[in-house]
């Protein structure tokens, strides 16, 4: 759309602006939150800019940081390797997918589009999950069954399948596998797709706290987001951790507004800055995914 | 030239195959355990489940547990939850997200578009966890900010939010939006960004106005997007984000009346030890939702077949 009109341009932006303040503000209240001190919560409530600057809730989490590092770890941990790992089995079977000579494709297809239509639900599951696999209270629970998404792959093999078949058919008058032309040649291309699918992968799974609500039992097992809900859900279970020993605190030490606030920022704040940095895979693969497949 | 052609299946070579199948195989057994796998355990929702016994070894039941359930006050309560807000966000959602799609493409310069983007593309990034930590910064009885501006204008301050479940049909509605239309209106956007710019100039030479412009050539090109989400979400609707509906309302008690949903009540049945009930409702919003896909899919495809998902 070509014409525009100065007034219509400003009155748009002023509109957008205020948009953009509902989503900033609240980030910027979260902070301020976290850097507030505990008596002026108490007497004028949450603030956008804090009565008293006070930085104890931070200081208190870095003077004991273990609890909040071995759920930094576990999540990266778990992150890393589901993103790698489903990565390669996707690429995996998409190709064969995307090959017109798969005799089996058809069926291939239909077995991953059946997972999007209709699911066990979430009791069958747990039970397959904790009965038959012990998946509880592992960190494999986090990982494998996310490894394989039938959206997802789809994404991968309408890509592929865009790729110029002569690269393909060279490579095999030339005498390569099928594994060999998949990592030589076609992984190589799909870059584009393939880093959107991860970071697709990655945002998930770093946001994961429902699998640990369900599964995990273990409290060095707990996923960065899981640990945070506990935070604000439950005083009691930073006070069981603080007599264990695992804890932050020491048990007279109840978790103040400041430093659930401080937990969320110190939880979240690392990836809501670096995220943002890598949108336009976050876009591209939006559109991927909305050709249809 | 002979020797080959023995050796295929409709054209194609065994060899070949033979290595599809072995790059195929990973996802073939992965998604058998973790997804065809549970198939089997839903016999529990014919049966009385007993962790002891097993899937196998428990009593069957027929249909009680159907019963059990759609006789109980909860069936009302939660379908009608269930049904009513994916009905609002089916509405809503590509409402809000079209007119801000429409908004972004009206933008004349591009890094203000860029900018914007990424602010309201922010939820996308979020954690629920986080999403709730923010949502109780509002409304925390004592301290929250909604009950210090609604003070501010002179209303009652000490509103307790999470007591109050009249006021979450509206609290979900907006967090919902919120969340999601950011991530929504780029999908929209990126459909307008595609149309030719040959259609605007020809529209405005005729003397078009901006009006008339969005209602014959914007909206037209939005029809196929909006028909395959919605699809997608009407196969929804008696499912739900389950991280929504626990953790912005923290799960309190109090609140079910106008906050649980299927899948939150599905996943309190779990940890309640209810189990086979727990199945036999994931059974049924599983069922429904895949005949609600296939339906729509069908009578969008007869109404428009390009617009079909499958």
């Amino acid at each position: 759309m070509n014409n525009y009109s100065k007034i219509g341009q400003i009155i748009l932006n002023i509109v957008f602006i205020l948009v953009c303040v509902t989503y900033i503000f609240p980030i910027l209240l979260t902070i301020s939150i976290s850097i507030s001190s505990e008596n002026s919560i108490r007497e004028f409530g949450y603030k956008l800019i804090p009565h008293v600057i006070d930085f104890t809730a931070y200081k208190q989490i870095f003077e004991n940081p273990q609890t909040i590092l071995n759920s930094y770890t576990v999540t990266i941990i778990f992150t890393v390797l589901t993103v790698f790992i489903s990565l390669i089995v996707m690429s995996m079977g998409a190709y064969p997918l995307s090959r017109k000579n798969c005799a089996f494709k058809k069926y291939f297809s239909f077995y991953l589009f059946f997972t999007m239509l209709f699911s066990g639900g979430l009791v069958p599951s747990y039970i397959i999950n904790t009965k038959y696999l012990h998946l509880d209270n592992s960190i494999w629970i986090y990982i494998l069954p996310c490894i394989v998404s039938a959206w997802n792959m789809i994404i991968i093999r309408t890509f592929f399948q865009g790729l110029p078949e002569g690269l393909v058919e060279a490579a095999k008058i030339d005498g390569a596998s099928e594994l060999k032309i998949l990592f030589r040649i076609v992984i190589p291309l799909s870059v584009p797709v393939l880093a959107t699918i991860a970071f697709m992968t990655m945002i998930a799974k770093w946001n994961d706290w429902n699998t640990a609500l369900i599964y995990i039992r273990e409290p060095k097992l707990y996923s960065l987001q899981y640990l945070l809900q506990r935070i604000l859900r439950e005083a009691e279970f930073l006070q069981k951790a603080a007599l264990d020993g695992t804890g932050l605190y020491t048990a007279d030490e109840i978790p103040t507004e400041s430093l659930r606030y401080a937990m969320a920022v110190l939880a979240s704040g690392p990836a809501m800055l670096i995220f943002p940095l890598f949108q336009k895979y976050l876009t591209q693969g939006l559109v991927v995914g909305a050709i249809k497949g | 030239m002979l020797k080959n052609k023995n050796n295929t299946i409709k054209g194609s070579k065994i060899s070949d195959n033979i290595q599809y199948l072995f790059l195929a195989l990973p996802s073939i057994i992965l998604t058998f355990i973790f997804c065809y796998l549970p198939l089997y355990g839903i016999i529990i929702a014919f049966k009385n489940f007993n962790p002891n016994l097993g899937v196998w070894g428990s009593e069957w039941v027929g249909f009680d547990n159907f019963k059990f359930f759609f006789t109980s006050n909860d069936a009302l309560r939660v379908t009608r939850n269930t049904i009513l807000y994916n009905g609002a966000f089916i509405i809503l959602n590509p409402i809000m997200a079209v007119i801000l799609a429409l908004m972004f493409f009206s933008l004349k310069k591009r890094l203000a578009v860029k900018i914007y983007n990424t602010i309201v593309l922010l939820p996308k990034f979020m954690s629920m966890v986080l999403v709730s930590y923010i949502v109780y910064a509002f409304l925390n009885p004592a301290s929250g900010f909604l009950n210090q501006l609604l003070g501010n204008l002179g209303f009652p301050t000490n509103l307790d939010w999470y007591s109050m479940p009249k006021a979450w049909p509206i609290i979900l509605t907006v967090v919902q939006i919120w969340l999601t239309v950011g991530m929504n209106s780029i999908l929209y956007y990126a459909a307008l960004m595609g149309i030719d710019v040959a259609l605007f100039e020809a529209a405005y030479i005729e003397g078009a106005g901006k009006i008339c412009v969005i209602k014959n050539i914007c909206l037209p090109h939005l029809y196929g997007i909006v028909c395959i989400t919605t699809i997608l979400a009407v196969g929804n609707i008696f499912g739900g984000d389950f991280g929504l509906f626990y953790q912005v309302p923290r799960n309190v008690g109090g609140l079910y009346s106008t906050t649980d949903i299927i899948p939150t009540y599905v996943f309190r049945g779990l940890q309640d030890g209810n189990m086979s009930i727990s199945t036999a409702v994931g059974l049924f919003q599983s069922f429904v939702g895949m005949i609600l896909v296939v339906l729509t899919n069908a009578i969008v495809r007869k109404i428009s077949p390009e617009n079909s998902l499958f």
